[in-house]
C-alpha cells in the first residue's frame, strides 16, 4: 500500500481541525443545517434513517492490517461492534455519534486514514480492480495510478462544487475487473504499438435511474497527460453540466444531450488548452508514487498442484485466483456467508482478518466493489492453512462468482433513501440457494440486488437485477435481466439490465430467480456459457414466458397492479 | 454590513474606482468579457448559490487563459468554507455573506497549508515542488 509523506499526512491533519471547527459551528447554532450540509457530505458523513452514517475512504480499496484493526476500534468504541463494505470499497459505520465524528476523523488521521470525499458533489473515492500487481492479465499496476488521482483529486479546488458526484475508475488488466464502462471516467490501461502506456478514456457510463454504458472518447491517452486530460473533462462537466435537476445532473446526462462526439471535441478543444502546461506527469513523479508502495518481498517458489476435489478443493476452485508470482495465490474472502448481511463485518473478524493478513498476506489487504475481501499475496503451500482458519470465522463460503455472492446495498433496514429492503431479500435467496453442487452446477451468476434506484447495489449490472420499488407505499421488486458489468476480452461485454416484466412481492423474489435459472439450464450450450451469456443470446422472451406464464406465477392474480 | 476581504486582509468599502466592474453569472461565458478586461477595475463573479460551482472554473479562466491581472472579487453567497478553494481558482476579494464572522473567515484562508494541484495561487503542482 501507498505510505504518507509528511506532506499527506498533514493535509489529512488539517481536514479533521478543519472539520471539527466545521462540527463546532454546527452544533453551536452558527452554521446553518443547508451550509453544513455539503461539507459533511465531503466527510461521508450522512444524517440517516436511525443515525448519521460515516462512510471511511478505502483508496482503491486498499488496507493495512493496523488500519482494519483501526475500523475494528471504531466500530467498538463509536459504534455498535460493526461495519459495513460498501460497493465502492469503502466502509460505512451506521451508528456513530455526530459530536463524536471529528474524533474518529482523528484516529482515522492516525492511520493514514481519512473520510475526504465520500460522499458530495465531489470527485469520489477513486475505485480499481483487486487484483492489482497480481494478475496475470496486468498491463499496469493500477494503485499507482490511483494514487496519483487520488492525490489530483483530493481537495481539487476548481471540482469540490460539481453538479453532482463523480466517480472514476482505473482497470489496470486485460480484463475489466473495475467496471469502467460504468462509471463517469472508466480509465482502462493499454500499451501502444511501441509500448508505451496509456489509457482508454470511457466516460458518461453509470448506473442509477438512468444507466448508461460509457463511450470511448479517446482509445489512447499517453500517462503523462492523465491528469491534464481528465481536469478537461471535468472542466466542461462543471461548467456545462445541468445544475437545474439533481435527477440530470451527472455527466452521462451532458455527455447524452451534446452527443458523444461533441462531447468529445468540447474536451479535446479544452485540452488543447491546457495539454503539456504543469499538470503534466513526469516519470520521476509517477516512479515516486510507485516507490512509496509496499511490496510483498516474495519468495523463490514454484506453483504446486491444488486439490480439486473435496471441501478445501470446492473453496480452492471458487476463492482463488492465480498469481503471476509462481507459488503465490490471491484469495478471496467471502462475505457473503447465509445469513449475514453482504459485506456486514463484525469488529472481532475485522481483528481476526487482521491477524489472518499479518500472518499470510504481508498485513495487507483489499475491499472488492463486490463487498468481499482480498488477501493477495498468499504462499500456496499455506492455502490449506488460511482455509481452517477462514472456515472458523465463517469466511470461506466457497461462492465467489456464483449466485450466493449477491451484491447488496443496505437498503430499506439502514438507508433513508431505500423504497424496500434489501437484506432479507439477499438471505431469502441465499437460502434458497444453499446446495453447494447446485450452486457450482449454476456457475458464475452475479446476482445484484439495490433497494432503491440509486442503484448502490449496481443491480443494472447485475446478470439477475432485484430492484426495490414502492407502490402505493408497499416494497415491489423489479426483476431485470442480462446486465454484466465489465467486459471481458472473451464474452458479453458491459451492459444493462432489461426489465422482465411487473413486480413481485418480497417472497416472490427467490421463485422468481429459481424460474429464471430453470431456463438457463434448460438451454445453455454447455458449461462455459453463463447465464448473462445465454440471456443475451435467447433474448428475454423465454425468462418472461417462464416466469409470468407459469402455472404457479403469483403474478396472475395481481395484474391491476402497474409494472 | 458585509465584509469585505481584500488580498488576505478585511478592506474597507471599495472608493470611486476608475474603469468599469464587469460581472460574471455562473451561466456566462468568460470569453465574453474577455475584450474588455484590460483596464476594468474589477471583475465580480457572482455566486446565486455556493453549491454552484461554475464560478470557480469561470474565475481559473480568466486569470489563466485570459490572463487577467486585476481584482477578481467573489460576491453573493459567500461563505467561510469556501474562501480558499476560491483564493486558490483566483480570487483575491471576497465580499462575505452579511452573516459571515470577518476574524473567522480570514482564519479559514489558512485551513490548508499545502494543495496537491497546479491552480492560480500554486502554478505549479505540489509534485513539481516536492
Amino acid at each position: 500500500m501507498y505510505l504518507y509523506d509528511p506532506i499527506d499526512q498533514r493535509i489529512v491533519d488539517e481536514r479533521v481541525a478543519q472539520f471539527r471547527d466545521q462540527t463546532r459551528r454546527y452544533l453551536a447554532g452558527k452554521l446553518p443545517e443547508a451550509d453544513f450540509l455539503p461539507l459533511r457530505l465531503q466527510n461521508g458523513l450522512y444524517l440517516q434513517r436511525h443515525a448519521p452514517m460515516l462512510r471511511v475512504a478505502i483508496p482503491y480499496g486498499v488496507l493495512s492490517a493496523q488500519q482494519l484493526r483501526m475500523l475494528a476500534h471504531i466500530a467498538r468504541r463509536y459504534d455498535r461492534g460493526y461495519g459495513h463494505f460498501s460497493t465502492r470499497q469503502n466502509m460505512q459505520f451506521n451508528w456513530p455519534k455526530l459530536e463524536e465524528v471529528p474524533d474518529i476523523l482523528a484516529d482515522l488521521a492516525s492511520v493514514q486514514m481519512h473520510a475526504i470525499q465520500t460522499s458530495g458533489n465531489c470527485i469520489r473515492n477513486i475505485t480499481s480492480d483487486h487484483f492489482g500487481g497480481v494478475a496475470r492479465d496486468e498491463i499496469v499496476d493500477s494503485f499507482t495510478w490511483c494514487e496519483i488521482l487520488r492525490q489530483w483529486s483530493t481537495f481539487h479546488p476548481e471540482f469540490a462544487y460539481l453538479p453532482r458526484k463523480f466517480k472514476i475508475a482505473v482497470n489496470g488488466a486485460q480484463a475489466d475487473r473495475a467496471a469502467t464502462f460504468l462509471h463517469d471516467i472508466g480509465l482502462h490501461a493499454r500499451c501502444d504499438a511501441a509500448g508505451q502506456v496509456g489509457f482508454r478514456v470511457i466516460v458518461g457510463g453509470g448506473m442509477g435511474r438512468t444507466p448508461i454504458i460509457g463511450h470511448v472518447i479517446r482509445e489512447f491517452l499517453p500517462w503523462p497527460h492523465l491528469l491534464t486530460y481528465v481536469e478537461a473533462i471535468l472542466r466542461v462537466y462543471n461548467r456545462f453540466g445541468r445544475r437545474d435537476n439533481k435527477y440530470k445532473a451527472r455527466i452521462k446526462i451532458l455527455v447524452k444531450a451534446r452527443g458523444p462526439e461533441l462531447f468529445r471535441d468540447e474536451v479535446e478543444a479544452e485540452w488543447a488548452q491546457i495539454r503539456d502546461g504543469a499538470s503534466t506527469l513526469t516519470d520521476a513523479e509517477v516512479r515516486r508514487v510507485a516507490g512509496r508502495f509496499t511490496r510483498p518481498e516474495y519468495q523463490p517458489l514454484e506453483d504446486l498442484r491444488l486439490p480439486q476435489d473435496g471441501p478445501f478443493g470446492a473453496w480452492q476452485k471458487r476463492n482463488v485466483f492465480a498469481h503471476r508470482q509462481p507459488g503465490y495465490a490471491a484469495v478471496t474472502l467471502s462475505l457473503k456467508k447465509t445469513g449475514v448481511p453482504p459485506g456486514d463485518v463484525t469488529e472481532a473478524q475485522m481483528d481476526a482478518i487482521a491477524a489472518l493478513a499479518e500472518r499470510y498476506n504481508f498485513g495487507e489487504l483489499r475491499v472488492t466493489h463486490e463487498q468481499n475481501l482480498v488477501f493477495a499475496d498468499v504462499r500456496q503451500d499455506r492455502l490449506e492453512a488460511l482455509w481452517q482458519q477462514l472456515r472458523q470465522l465463517g469466511l470461506a463460503t466457497p461462492n465467489i462468482g456464483l449466485l450466493t455472492n449477491i451484491i447488496a446495498c443496505p437498503g430499506g433496514d439502514f438507508c433513508s433513501l431505500a423504497n424496500a429492503k434489501s437484506i432479507p431479500v439477499a438471505e431469502a435467496i441465499q437460502r434458497l440457494f444453499d446446495d453447494l453442487d447446485y450452486l457450482h452446477d449454476i456457475g458464475e451468476l452475479d446476482l445484484n440486488i439495490s433497494g432503491c434506484i440509486n442503484s448502490c447495489g449496481h443491480h443494472h449490472v447485475g446478470h439477475i437485477g432485484v430492484l426495490g420499488v414502492d407502490k402505493q407505499g408497499e416494497e415491489w421488486y423489479q426483476i431485470t435481466i442480462g446486465g454484466n458489468q465489465g467486459m471481458s476480452p472473451l464474452g458479453t461485454p458491459a451492459a444493462v439490465g432489461r426489465v422482465i416484466g411487473p413486480s413481485f412481492a418480497q417472497h416472490e423474489v427467490p421463485w422468481v430467480v429459481e424460474r429464471l435459472i430453470e431456463v438457463y439450464l434448460r438451454h445453455r450450450e454447455s458449461d462455459a456459457e453463463r447465464f448473462v451469456d445465454c440471456a443475451h443470446r435467447l433474448g428475454i422472451e423465454p425468462f418472461k414466458q417462464n416466469v409470468y406464464g407459469h402455472p404457479d406465477s403469483p403474478r396472475k392474480d395481481r395484474e391491476s397492479v402497474a409494472a | 454590513m458585509a465584509t469585505l476581504i481584500r488580498r488576505g486582509k478585511i478592506a474597507s468599502p471599495s472608493q470611486p474606482e476608475a474603469g468599469a466592474v464587469l460581472r460574471l453569472e455562473p451561466q456566462d461565458d468568460p470569453a465574453g468579457i474577455a475584450a474588455r478586461l484590460e483596464g476594468a477595475a474589477r471583475v465580480e463573479v457572482n455566486f446565486p448559490n455556493f453549491t454552484d460551482g461554475r464560478g470557480f472554473s469561470n474565475a481559473r479562466l480568466l486569470r489563466e487563459r485570459y490572463g487577467y491581472r486585476g481584482e477578481l472579487r467573489a460576491v453573493g453567497d459567500v461563505q467561510r468554507d469556501q474562501i480558499l478553494f476560491l483564493q486558490r481558482c483566483g480570487f483575491d476579494a471576497f465580499v462575505l455573506r452579511d452573516d459571515q464572522d470577518a476574524g473567522e473567515s480570514l482564519a479559514a484562508l489558512a485551513d490548508f497549508s499545502e494543495a496537491y494541484q497546479a491552480s492560480v495561487e500554486r502554478p505549479q503542482p505540489l509534485f513539481r515542488r516536492r
